[in-house]
């Protein structure tokens, strides 16, 4: 188990591409730290350099306090998991645990009682003498998990191992991924695109996108109070409304004016005030999230502004029901009791939580309160 | 779903019945004719079966035909062409898995044009090379030997088994080396350990293209290599031409069959893995 700490990393290729343009990310021992983002956002480079798979352009990266930069990955003392598993298909699975262990001279009974030990723990112990390709998918990914467990390295890199799993499976995984972290505390740097999977594993996320990282922060820090309108789209499903809106005074108070074809209503935004002075007359982007637009029985406090609104289309998932309606021209989703949504049509009372709402600047997209 | 004879079924059977004959006619015609006595060459026909069959022209062929001046048949030679061939496609193959492993799993500065210039090297006509060869291998001493001979071929067949090997590493995911060095393995460890165990199909690829450019090489076998150390190819050209007064087909025939068994060996034993390896990385598991 180790600390990681990514000072002012840069990666540029040899035709002049900057993939990562000065990162900076320092985790404590036994934190997973999620690396989240589109693809082309530079996050699987940066796991690579982590691993030592590439080369570091610039900058620093330390492992439990050593600098590890010229280290080749063997001697970084950490195991990687990645998207295609990876296991060695001309070998057993027992095989396919102990090579590594093999290769730095392990003593056979060693490495007999690790294979046992990561086997059993995976409950995968009637699998050890078969091959890789008399494996299901979510086999593989066990078998590729136990090869990383049974080196117990300081770091676990996770490169998206859950993409290639079936939805059910994906599930699965991921609450034994986290499983395993509780219970062995280990260092986790973890790559995916999937804003879910980064949400429930996380201790910390790191947004990235072109080659910066966007935001770092706690997962609920980040859904809660996004840097700026990239991350606020990125993480959470369904994402955040932005809805284009007209900073207004209004009984002394500042809020945003949300119309749709029958009328308007000003929502007041008491907690951000001071903030939106130097916007009062000006047009912003008005963000809040679906669970934010809700029905009467579901908005358990009194007193938040309502509107009646025109409903567009229904979804509806089960537990909730999303209803689209249109504001200020944009479509907005919000998410409702199944048994209050209306139908497509009609026209529905929404309440609006704007504690939690947030506003950007529309050309810096950065945020403003 | 049955099928039916259809007449369209019948002509389509009838057309693959015709070319199968068509092809295998030639050797109908070189194993019956080899097993004749020459009065029965003389007095049949070319297609006729054979009235008493006799293995003489066999062992003539083998043992006591003429090349030239010598009588020893073509023993001596087909020896010369498995000591020529073998070892040219072992090493050719062991080198060409190396540089294909390394252009496709260790990329550095270069490495695609060094591919590059590999592949040129597959479309050189035999021709061109034969006057600088022969000054380079006069220069190392080796001119007229089987050594000689096993380098050229070596060097000719590189470029087809580094392209070969090449193209069925790429299909490999890169993920594979990554892991692999991870786990602590280095260049050779990942090569024997992790690569050769899943080359089995490219190799025997590799293994039956060579063995049958090398065995049956005539041209760099009849510059190259005199006297003693000539390879079958070329001692087959030479008893079919030497001639002491009567033309015996069935020791010609019997010597050609001896020259090309070695190859048809080849195709049997490993056959079903050429189109296997050769399909391998057409569709990526």
């Amino acid at each position: 188990m180790a600390a990681l700490s990514i000072n002012n990393v840069c990666k540029t290729y040899a035709n002049g591409t900057d993939v990562l343009k000065g990162i900076n990310i320092a985790i404590e021992d036994g934190q997973f730290l999620i690396l989240v983002g589109p693809s082309g956002c530079g996050k699987s480079t940066l796991l690579n350099m982590i691993a030592g798979l590439d080369d570091i352009s610039s900058g620093d990266i330390e492992i439990g306090g050593k600098r590890v930069n010229d280290l080749s990955p063997k001697d970084r003392d950490i195991a990687m998991v990645f998207q295609s598993y990876a296991l060695y298909p001309s070998m057993s699975v027992r095989k396919n645990i102990s090579f590594g262990l093999e290769i730095r001279k392990i003593p056979q009974g060693e490495i007999d009682a690790t294979v046992e030990r990561v086997a059993q723990m995976l409950q995968m112990t009637h699998l050890l003498d078969r091959k890789p390709s008399q494996l299901s998918g979510g086999q593989r990914q066990r078998v590729a998990m136990g090869r990383a467990l049974a080196r117990n390295p300081s770091i676990f890199l996770f490169d998206e191992p859950l993409s290639n799993l079936d939805a059910k499976l994906r599930v699965e995984m991921r609450t034994e991924i986290k499983l395993m972290h509780q219970r062995l505390k280990s260092t986790i740097v973890y790559v995916t695109h999937d804003q879910i999977e980064a949400m429930t594993l996380g201790d910390r996320i790191a947004v990235m996108k072109d080659g910066i990282v966007q935001q770092f922060g706690s997962p609920q820090d980040i859904y809660d109070n996004p840097a700026n309108l990239f991350v606020a789209s990125f993480i959470g499903s369904p994402s955040m409304n932005f809805i284009p809106a007209q900073v207004v005074e209004s009984a002394g108070v500042l809020g945003v004016k949300i119309c749709d074809d029958h009328g308007c209503v000003i929502l007041p935004l008491p907690h951000a005030q001071d903030k939106m002075k130097p916007w009062l007359g000006r047009e912003v982007i008005f963000g809040i999230r679906p669970e934010q637009i809700t029905d009467a029985r579901t908005a358990y406090r009194e007193g938040l502004p309502v509107m009646a609104c025109h409903i567009d289309v229904i979804e509806p998932t089960g537990p909730d029901t999303l209803v689209f309606v249109s504001l200020n021209n944009t479509k907005v989703c919000c998410r409702t009791h199944p048994t209050e949504a209306k139908l497509p049509g009609h026209s529905m009372e929404l309440v609006f939580d704007v504690s939690k709402a947030v506003l950007f600047d529309p050309t810096t997209e950065q945020r403003i309160a | 779903m049955a099928k039916h004879l259809t007449p369209g079924r019948i002509v389509l059977y009838a057309a693959l019945l015709l070319m199968a004959i068509y092809y295998l006619l030639p050797l109908y015609v070189m194993l019956s004719t080899s097993v004749k006595t020459l009065d029965d060459i003389r007095g049949g026909n070319l297609i006729a079966l054979p009235q008493s069959i006799t293995l003489d022209a066999w062992s003539k062929a083998w043992s006591s035909a003429c090349t030239g001046v010598e009588c020893g048949g073509m023993k001596g030679f087909f020896w010369n062409s498995v000591k020529m061939a073998v070892p040219s496609v072992l090493i050719s193959t062991l080198i060409g898995a190396v540089n294909g492993y390394v252009v496709s799993m260790w990329r550095f500065r270069g490495s695609d044009v060094l591919f590059t210039l590999l592949l040129v090297g597959c479309f050189i006509p035999f021709q061109v090379v034969l006057l600088p060869m022969a000054r380079l291998l006069g220069e190392l001493g080796i001119a007229n030997t089987t050594s000689g001979l096993i380098l050229v071929h070596v060097i000719y067949g590189l470029a087809f088994t580094t392209l070969f090997f090449r193209n069925f590493f790429v299909t490999i995911p890169d993920e594979l080396v990554k892991a692999a060095r991870i786990d602590g393995a280095g260049f050779w460890t990942i090569f024997l350990r992790i690569l050769m165990p899943i080359s089995g199909p490219i190799f025997m690829v590799c293994v039956i293209w060579q063995f049958t450019q090398i065995w049956n090489d005539f041209l760099f076998g009849v510059v190259f290599a005199a006297g003693e150390s000539q390879p079958i190819t070329v001692a087959l050209n030479n008893l079919v031409n030497t001639s002491t007064g009567v033309k015996e087909y069935n020791v010609d025939m019997a010597a050609a069959i001896i020259a090309a068994l070695p190859t048809l060996f080849v195709y049997m034993v490993a056959g079903r893995y050429f189109v296997r390896g050769l399909t391998a990385g057409a569709v990526k598991g």
